[in-house]
């Protein structure tokens, strides 16, 4: 560590000659030890963050004979698809045997209704709370942020309860409805930072003209909201898709989304483990988020950072 | 919906907080027995590991955390070629589930055809690093791979914080001949807080709710040796079928929350006031 701080100390001593603009053009570029001090630091850093993927992807595709060779870096001899084949459609989780295939289904099932619903309920909330102040609005908001930090383990139980009185506990509508609620805190939060950014003479000119509480809405700020609704989805989709805990508490067996379906699959106590295979099926679970991620770029930077951003 | 949200939370809280005082086995019941349950819940090892894991847990990967974190966006930050491309490096893990790093990890560190076993195939054959399998050195495990999924998160945060400084702090400082780690350290951290405030935050809360990497990559094991509170309150309510206890020590994780937001509330109000708003 003093060794990094060193580097960088140089660095930063180094960087201003190299930002000033010269009088006869750019100047030559100076490889000093400090920058390649720099560079070391960052590739070793980079290369931690990426080694555990390589790994991943070179065991999904070699077959079981090769991986127990122990060779864990070297590139596969006799490259197969097999395993990912079978982590779709063939990987056993106890006594079925169809593989990741119905828990992605699941997953579609339940993200996209959740981050549908959650993302209208949270922009008509954060509307509301911006712009129509009702009675106790900020006490409600107050106990929405606390919401946010609430350890999921508080309320599990009572939602237990409560859902399955009416019906709705290992179910598809269940599993959603928590997602929904336990989406509102963040989301209002992100919606409600957006809309108090708007002009308020903007929301009162269309006051003036007539308008009310949806023509407001759906003719003014939804139009307005596109960014802030990417980024919410960003969140949500990455978000739910991800989840591990509402999953497997609230689903039910039948709904199991994919991330408890992986763990069922790898963390199998009976039978030979098939490690290819198990590679496999945690890339193609992983591989919707990052999906996301890679396409949206800097908007999941956004995302992250305005989720961060509470009260 | 703001108010169902709301009405679950407080709702949810109240019978938990409630249900914690009862004699609860598989269903609720109203059989009041004081504080008999937190008394047990306090005498169980379980439970005393789950706690001592969790704070250990939190203080080392949340102080490793915004070290490496601090340290990348430092770096980032002084006008590297491919900054895009390190970016998106340090922070994909993020967008990955925890499950999902918990078994990369569980596979890395596998010491039959892990690291372990590659190293040693390489010639080096004293190499022993299995730290899955070792009650005392799983918890470093998890903190590794907490490191490895969210510190990239902490260099954004931070990195935004960085840029938000203005050039000249650095000139003036400079000028005064005072030497940059210095700048650092007294000048310009002091002047990120709200952005460490923001990251560590984040980490807090990622910290309390860290149920997913264990049961991914450990299962709570050796035995009960990366047992968390989160975990500990699942399997009371699901597994052992204890409801009162589990609602005891769900409630004792809401307390250290209760505090630092009401810490941090009055800090906001008197600042507020202050101010005069």
């Amino acid at each position: 560590m003093t060794a990094g701080q060193i580097t960088a100390t140089q660095l930063v001593q180094e960087a201003p000659d190299q930002a000033g603009v010269g009088p006869f053009g750019p100047k030559p570029r100076r490889v000093s030890a400090g920058r390649i001090g720099l560079y070391a630091f960052l590739i070793v850093a980079a290369l931690f963050f990426l080694i555990p993927v390589y790994i991943m992807i070179v065991t999904s595709l070699k077959g079981m004979p090769e991986i127990r060779l122990g060779h864990l870096f070297n590139l596969p001899g006799e490259p197969t698809f097999q395993p990912w084949i079978d982590a779709w459609l063939h990987a056993c989780t106890g006594r079925d045997c169809n593989g990741l295939s119905p828990g992605f289904y699941n997953s579609v099932k339940i993200t996209v209704p959740s981050v549908v619903i959650s993302i209208i309920c949270a922009s008509i909330n954060g509307y509301a709370l911006t712009f129509w102040p009702y009675k106790g609005a900020n006490l409600l908001f107050g106990l929405l942020v606390f919401g946010a930090f609430v350890p999921y383990q508080v309320v599990i139980y009572p939602l237990i309860i409560g859902l399955s009185s009416v019906g709705l506990f290992a179910s598809l509508p269940g599993i959603i409805i928590v997602h929904t609620i336990f989406g509102m805190p963040i989301l209002t939060l992100l919606f409600r930072n957006f809309y108090a950014a708007i002009p308020v003479e903007l929301f009162k000119a269309a006051r003036v003209d007539g308008a009310g509480f949806w023509r407001i809405f759906f003719y003014i700020m939804l139009p307005m909201s596109v960014p802030i609704t990417v980024v919410a989805v960003i969140l949500q989709v990455t978000g739910i898709w991800n989840d591990f805990l509402f999953g497997i508490v609230f689903a039910g067996r039948p709904n199991w989304p994919m991330t408890v379906q992986l763990n069922n699959i790898v963390n199998t106590t009976t039978g030979v483990r098939e490690y290819n295979v198990n590679m496999a099926a945690t890339i193609l679970t992983a591989a919707v988020p990052l999906l996301i991620y890679f396409i949206s770029g800097r908007w999941f930077v956004r995302g992250i950072a305005a989720g961060a951003v509470k009260g | 919906m703001i108010l169902v949200a709301v009405g679950v939370f407080v709702i949810g809280i109240g019978f938990s907080v409630l249900w914690s005082f009862t004699s609860s086995k598989l269903f609720p019941t109203y059989d009041f027995v004081g504080l008999a349950q937190y008394r047990r819940l306090w005498a169980d090892s379980r439970w005393l590991v789950s706690v001592n894991n969790i704070w250990f847990f939190g203080l080392m990967s949340i102080t490793c955390n915004m070290v490496f974190g601090y340290l990348l966006a430092v770096f980032m930050d002084q006008r590297i070629r491919q900054e895009d491309l390190f970016r998106s490096i340090f922070l994909y893990p993020f967008a990955m589930s925890l499950i999902v790093t918990g078994l990369v990890w569980q596979w890395v560190l596998d010491p039959n055809l892990g690291l372990q076993a590659a190293l040693r195939n390489l010639g080096w054959s004293s190499f022993s690093f299995a730290p899955l399998v070792d009650a005392e050195t799983a918890i470093y495990a998890l903190v590794v791979a907490g490191i490895w999924q969210g510190s990239g998160v902490t260099m954004a945060i931070l990195l935004a914080g960085l840029r938000g400084i203005d050039e000249d702090i650095w000139k003036a400082a400079k000028v005064d001949g005072i030497p940059t780690w210095r700048t650092h350290l007294s000048i310009v951290a002091p002047m990120m807080k709200g952005a460490f405030a923001t990251a560590f935050v984040l980490q807090c809360v990622s910290v309390v709710r860290v149920y997913d990497l264990v049961i991914a990559m450990t299962g709570g094991g050796p035995g009960i040796a990366t047992s968390m509170p989160a975990v500990y309150v699942i399997q009371l309510i699901t597994v052992r079928q204890n409801v009162g206890q589990g609602m005891a020590a769900a409630t004792m994780m809401l307390l250290p929350v209760l505090v630092v937001l009401a810490f941090s509330g009055i800090l906001l109000w008197r600042r507020n006031r202050e101010v005069g708003v």
